[in-house]
């Protein structure tokens, strides 16, 4: 069981966060914590691939001194889909809490059960 | 250089321009701009469809000067555009049916924000149709799902701000799934664009058992495109969204952006594993057992509903359903069955949603069945349409439905007994829940008039729009013989 764990830390703790997340977003009543468990779950994502991309002793792929060989430098191909994904879940974390703020005027309460449970008494 | 070649790229730029006008142009402006964006669409489709059904072969388009693993690709072919053609249709016709209806429900200094929407949606189907980058994919999947909350979130209702709370929980944990299967899909390849993962796939095929990394990221990415799709035990979140706002919503989520999510699916299955592989990996008997569940199901709550909102989108479970029965078979005849099942089901359902609204328009806005009774002859084209619709789905001959269960039939009877005696089972059954659903709602909505009830001044717009869905369906039905084989030899190419 170690052994996986030696050598795959940051992938083994993206995976533990991805599940503590998804956990969070599919089965906790809060909407609030379901934002939060939805930005752990991507955030793990952008863990995993930023290990992926980083190679032990290589710099930033920023041009530098001249050095122009590939070897110098970490893959920067995750750092790009790490920075896409943030402004997508960013802009998915906007939506949520815009909804949110929406129900809690409506109904005054973030539990998701609740909420759905006033909406369907039909006082839409 | 041939100017079509532009088509895949201009129909995913130009809605994404429009998208941009449509928020700040006044309200009529707007929706003026937004129908001529999705009718510009569906002729630029149109046309690379009659181009790539003239004999065409399917290309890679550069979304800048850098080509293949470098750069971001487009591929276009005989298939994406016949699917992408057949999708703008139905937008455009749900669009129109809806547009009256659109502006009552919407608040009028959001109408114009509506339509960016709509652009936003119409843009990021089609993108999922035809990215060569999983990446991409994944981005687009992420904007549909934030057009299709906004869809929702139109109508200023109770029901709609939960029900949207429930789809976009759901749809997160869908897309969630997808961008880790798509991390380690990199990962364990180094490559995003699809023609390049097949590449470094391909020495994998004949490994066997199939590695468990291979597996899980199959797993993943079905599991994430089925959840956001609406596939069987995750369909939970399907009637409150589709049922409660707008009609051009409603009738766009069920037969436009969910069918974005199952062509990347399939795209996935067949172009970045290959049937050998996904076959291999064991998801196969699952997804059929979850298609198949989810027609049982979903015509059995279908059977339960009173409200003819909820009736159609819980059928929209049991014909989802269907699709992913195709997908689970796994092979070229069912995939195909699927892929023209897909058309049938878009083109019928934006028929039955719309003409769902209509017969609750005409019946003082009351959408329970008894209050029901008679709507079809206070507003005759609402009631051809659904009737058309509801037998369509059913199954009756000279209409798509029926053809699209011949398909599925005759590609189960060639896998083997087990699938064909499964399919026919299922398909037997259902066909006897959805007549018995649709056949009580048809009945009804033709039974003698209440003379007393408040009948809303019928729109000839969105009469027109029904009576073309019923054109469509009934053309679907008898002359699509070249459009199953646009699709199967597209198929081949894909």
């Amino acid at each position: 069981m170690a052994s996986i764990f030696r050598g795959h830390l940051y992938e083994a703790a993206a995976m533990i966060l991805f599940a503590v997340g998804l956990t969070t977003l599919l089965l906790h009543r809060n909407m609030i914590k379901k934002i939060i468990g939805m930005n752990i779950m991507d955030t793990s994502v952008y863990l995993f691939l930023a290990s992926m991309g980083y190679i032990r002793g290589r710099s930033a792929p920023i041009l530098e001194d001249g050095a122009i060989s590939a070897e110098n430098y970490v893959n920067p191909i995750p750092a790009g889909l790490v920075l896409t994904g943030i402004v997508v879940s960013v802009s998915v974390t906007a939506l949520l809490l815009a909804l949110t703020v929406r129900l809690y005027k409506r109904y005054h309460t973030l539990d998701i059960d609740q909420i759905v449970l006033l909406a369907r008494k039909g006082d839409g | 250089m041939d100017l079509l070649r532009n088509a895949p790229f201009v129909c995913v730029l130009l809605p994404l321009i429009a998208g941009i006008f449509c928020a700040v142009l006044p309200r009529r402006g707007a929706k003026l701009l937004c129908f001529l964006t999705v009718l510009v669409l569906t002729a630029a489709n149109a046309f690379s469809f009659l181009r790539f059904f003239s004999g065409a072969g399917p290309f890679t388009y550069p979304m800048g000067h850098f080509p293949g693993p470098w750069g971001n690709e487009l591929r276009s072919g005989l298939l994406e555009s016949a699917m992408a053609m057949c999708l703008c249709v139905t937008a455009f016709l749900s669009l129109w049916a809806g547009s009256s209806k659109a502006g009552v429900h919407i608040p009028r200094g959001k109408q114009g924000l509506y339509y960016s929407v709509v652009c936003l949606a119409a843009a990021s189907v089609n993108a999922l149709i035809y990215t060569n980058d999983l990446f991409t994919g994944y981005v687009f999947i992420e904007i549909s799902t934030i057009a299709a909350g906004a869809l929702i979130l139109s109508r200023q209702d109770g029901l709609c701000l939960s029900g949207c709370a429930r789809y976009l929980v759901m749809n997160l944990v869908g897309s969630g799934l997808c961008l880790m299967g798509i991390a380690m899909l990199y990962g364990q390849t180094g490559h995003l664009n699809i023609d390049s993962l097949r590449l470094s796939l391909a020495p994998l095929a004949e490994s066997s058992p199939l590695p468990v990394s291979v597996r899980t990221v199959i797993v993943l990415l079905t599991v994430g495109l089925g959840i956001k799709s609406g596939l069987f035990p995750f369909h939970s979140w399907i009637p409150d969204a589709y049922s409660y706002s707008t009609p051009a919503s409603g009738a766009l989520l069920s037969s436009f952006i969910s069918k974005g999510y199952i062509f990347l699916l399939i795209k996935v299955v067949v172009r970045v594993f290959g049937l050998d592989m996904i076959r291999a990996s064991g998801v196969c008997p699952v997804i059929f057992a979850f298609g198949a569940a989810g027609i049982i199901m979903g015509s059995v709550s279908a059977t339960r509903q009173t409200d003819i909102r909820r009736m159609v989108a819980f059928s929209s479970v049991a014909q989802i359903g269907y699709i992913y029965m195709g997908i689970g078979m796994c092979t070229r005849e069912s995939l195909i069955a699927a892929l023209f099942h897909m058309a049938v089901h878009s083109f019928a359902k934006s028929m039955l949603f719309s003409s769902a609204a209509s017969l609750i328009a005409s019946s003082g806005d009351r959408a329970q069945m008894e209050s029901l009774a008679g709507s079809g002859r206070r507003n005759a084209p609402a009631g051809v349409a659904f009737t058309a619709g509801a037998m369509s789905l059913t199954g009756v001959p000279l209409l798509g439905g029926f053809l699209s269960k011949i398909y599925l039939s005759q590609a189960a009877i060639a896998v083997d007994t087990f699938h064909a005696v499964a399919v026919l089972l299922t398909l037997a059954l259902s066909t006897f829940l959805q007549t018995v659903y649709f056949l009580h709602t048809v009945v009804n909505i033709y039974r003698p008039a209440d003379k007393n009830v408040h009948a809303e001044k019928q729109s000839v717009l969105s009469g027109a729009a029904l009576c073309v869905m019923t054109l469509l369906n009934i053309l679907l039905g008898t002359a699509s013989v070249p459009l199953y084989r646009a699709l199967a030899s597209g198929f081949m190419q894909f």
